[in-house]
């Protein structure tokens, strides 16, 4: 019973993704004795098949469009993205890196309860969510070719793994607290020293031959105010684990979380789900410490939201 | 080694013909250097900027200005030790460093004397490194900093494609063996540590091969 309980709340977790999580669900968690703590530290991770094993039936082509589309919505599913963000972006090594909420950290998990709402999403619901909020763009329907290869992707690396069983190395890392609140000054003087590098002074990325290297961190091309994204400790964990660019894992806890404070203290497209005004989306949508929406910050109110297209 | 010899000619002779006016500016510093310890760029570099793939020197024309302005920077200061660039850059004034890195950057990128055909497995896993990398060692691809087919990005990220395979091993174990350490961030030691000789082969030969992209479209 304790059990079934706890993969409950376990998979509500899962769940807080692309769109917002219910954070008063982790309180109980910590209380709960939880096996998976007394295990090694470095737990032997999940080893996807390689590239070169997508089958070339039927099948495989619709892995390899659905790794394709996770590469390059932009190119692949047009229709349903609205900045300048690939999943990709976000999900390291497409979709195949560990600490950076990998497909096949997430695939095994659903469906699953979401708490927010009282029901059981879908895999394929989870990936709506991705295009509505991430990408700024608009969920395909429920059968569309665009989520049919990308769930045949998600399937196609998980091949192996328990149902139901969160692989070490799903999602992104959850940073213990910082010893001071973050802050953002302080997360300016990271973003200038290492971060502006390749996003740019302005956080505005850089482009090459018409095709984004180095993402928005915000701005109309970046991702909107009701992505994962925006909730500070979401950011704080990706940053840590995965930024720099291939220096993961060098910045302090402390660094991260203040640049991602910085970063999540960006105007951004205004959430999708806007109540018409900023206070009641707050309470509906971002009612935890870790969102800033409508939040006040350097004397700027933020929620305010600028226009995905200008 | 006869290469060389060819090439310190040249230099030498250009250098019997300096003009001893003070140069600031760019292409004049590349015909004749500076007359106090640079010679002139082009012997090396080759009048269009294109540089010379055998020998190692690589092309100038058509990279990133701030690029090209912190390299002779980086020379002069040791971040990046090399015994034929280090006294060329250190006798060169900030304003003559301006010149001849303004000079190079407006250069139209040369036409690429086409490399030799690679075999097919080395073809493959420098492919596999430029565009894919490899995360199990938290190697990114090139391209992800590099940008699409090697053009390069923004004022940071020097172009691979147009480079000889010889300049780009030759950087590479720099990075390898610490001679050069002038990258920011240390993405490159980083990116260096991960490959094995192998792979230095692989990724330098197969740019090398990659056929030059009309000149980009900078903003
Ligand atoms: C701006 C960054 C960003 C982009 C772009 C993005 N995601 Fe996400 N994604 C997140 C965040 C943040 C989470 C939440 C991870 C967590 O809870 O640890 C997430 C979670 C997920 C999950 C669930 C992971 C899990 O372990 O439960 C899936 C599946 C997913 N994203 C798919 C996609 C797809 C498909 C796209 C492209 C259409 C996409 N994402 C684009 C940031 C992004
Ligand atoms: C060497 C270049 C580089 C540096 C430095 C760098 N990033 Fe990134 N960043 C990238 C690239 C490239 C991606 C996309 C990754 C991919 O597609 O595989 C990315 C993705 C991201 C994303 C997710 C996509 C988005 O636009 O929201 C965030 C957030 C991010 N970086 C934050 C940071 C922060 C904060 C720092 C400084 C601590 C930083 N980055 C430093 C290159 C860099
Ligand atoms: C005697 C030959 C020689 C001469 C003369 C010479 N160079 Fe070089 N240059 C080289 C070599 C060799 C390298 C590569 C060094 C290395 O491997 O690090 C180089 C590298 C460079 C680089 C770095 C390019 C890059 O892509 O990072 C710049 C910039 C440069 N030279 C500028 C100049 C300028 C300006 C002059 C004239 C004032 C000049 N060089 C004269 C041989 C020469
Ligand atoms: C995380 C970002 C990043 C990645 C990934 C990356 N590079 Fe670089 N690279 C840089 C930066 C930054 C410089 C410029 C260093 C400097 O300022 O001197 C550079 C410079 C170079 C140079 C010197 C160019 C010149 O003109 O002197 C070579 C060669 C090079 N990289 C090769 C590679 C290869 C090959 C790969 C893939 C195996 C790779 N790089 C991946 C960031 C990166």
């Amino acid at each position: 019973m304790k059990a079934a309980c706890l993969s409950l709340i376990v998979a509500a977790l899962a769940l807080s993704a692309c769109n917002h999580s219910a954070p008063q669900a982790v309180a109980p968690v910590a209380k709960t004795p939880a096996p998976a703590a007394s295990a090694p530290k470095k737990a032997a991770l999940f080893v996807p098949p390689p590239e070169s094993a997508i089958p070339s039936d039927d099948f495989g082509k619709q892995v390899a469009l659905g790794r394709q589309i996770f590469i390059d919505p932009g190119r692949y599913a047009k229709a349903y993205v609205g900045n300048a963000l690939s999943c990709e972006n976000c999900h390291l090594d497409a979709g195949r890196l560990a600490h950076s909420a990998p497909l096949w950290g997430a695939y095994p998990m659903y469906p699953a309860y979401r708490s927010k709402t009282h029901d059981v999403s879908t895999f394929a619901a989870r990936l709506q969510g991705c295009f509505n909020y991430s990408m700024n763009g608009k969920a395909p329907p429920q059968g569309d070719a665009v989520l049919v290869a990308l769930e045949s992707y998600a399937y196609w690396m998980s091949k192996g793994e328990p149902i139901g069983v969160a692989p070490p190395g799903h999602g992104y890392p959850k940073l213990p607290k910082p010893a001071i609140a973050p802050d953002y000054t302080r997360g300016e003087a990271v973003f200038k020293r290492d971060c502006a590098l390749c996003h740019g002074d302005d956080g505005q990325g850089q482009q090459a031959a018409g095709r984004t290297v180095f993402p928005p961190l915000w701005g109309t091309q970046s991702f909107n105010w009701g992505a994962g994204m925006e909730q500070v400790n979401n950011a704080a964990g990706f940053i840590k684990a995965n930024m720099p660019l291939g220096r993961g894992n060098t910045l302090s806890d402390q660094d991260a979380w203040d640049v991602a404070y910085f970063m999540d203290a960006h105007e951004r497209p205004q959430d999708p789900r806007y109540t018409g005004s900023i206070p009641a989306t707050r309470a509906a949508f971002h009612d935890t410490p870790e969102s800033l929406y409508g939040a006040t910050v350097n004397g700027q109110l933020l929620g305010r939201g600028v226009a995905a297209r200008p | 080694m006869k290469y060389l010899r060819t090439v310190s000619l040249i230099v030498a002779v250009s250098y019997v013909g300096i003009v001893s006016a003070a140069a600031t500016d760019g292409a004049t510093l590349a015909q004749r250097g500076n007359g106090h310890g640079a010679a002139p760029c082009m012997a090396c570099h080759a009048p269009n900027g294109g540089g010379m793939a055998a020998a190692g020197f690589p092309r100038l024309a058509g990279l990133p200005d701030a690029y090209l302005r912190k390299q002779l920077e980086d020379f002069a200061n040791g971040s990046r030790a090399n015994a034929t660039m280090q006294p060329v850059a250190q006798s060169l004034s900030d304003d003559e460093r301006d010149a001849v890195a303004d000079y190079y950057s407006k250069l139209p990128v040369p036409a690429q004397v086409p490399a030799p055909p690679l075999k097919n497995d080395v073809a493959q896993s420098g492919q596999m490194l430029a565009t894919r990398g490899r995360w199990s060692e938290n190697l990114p691809a090139c391209e992800q900093c590099h940008g699409p087919g090697g053009i390069g990005v923004g004022d940071h990220f020097p172009p691979l494609v147009g480079q000889s395979a010889t300049y780009i091993a030759n950087e590479l174990h720099a990075w390898q063996g610490g001679s050069r350490h002038n990258d920011p961030l240390q993405l490159m030691q980083h990116v260096a540590a991960n490959l094995s000789d192998a792979d230095i082969t692989a990724i330098s030969t197969w740019y090398a091969a990659q056929p030059m992209a009309p000149k980009e479209q900078q903003p």
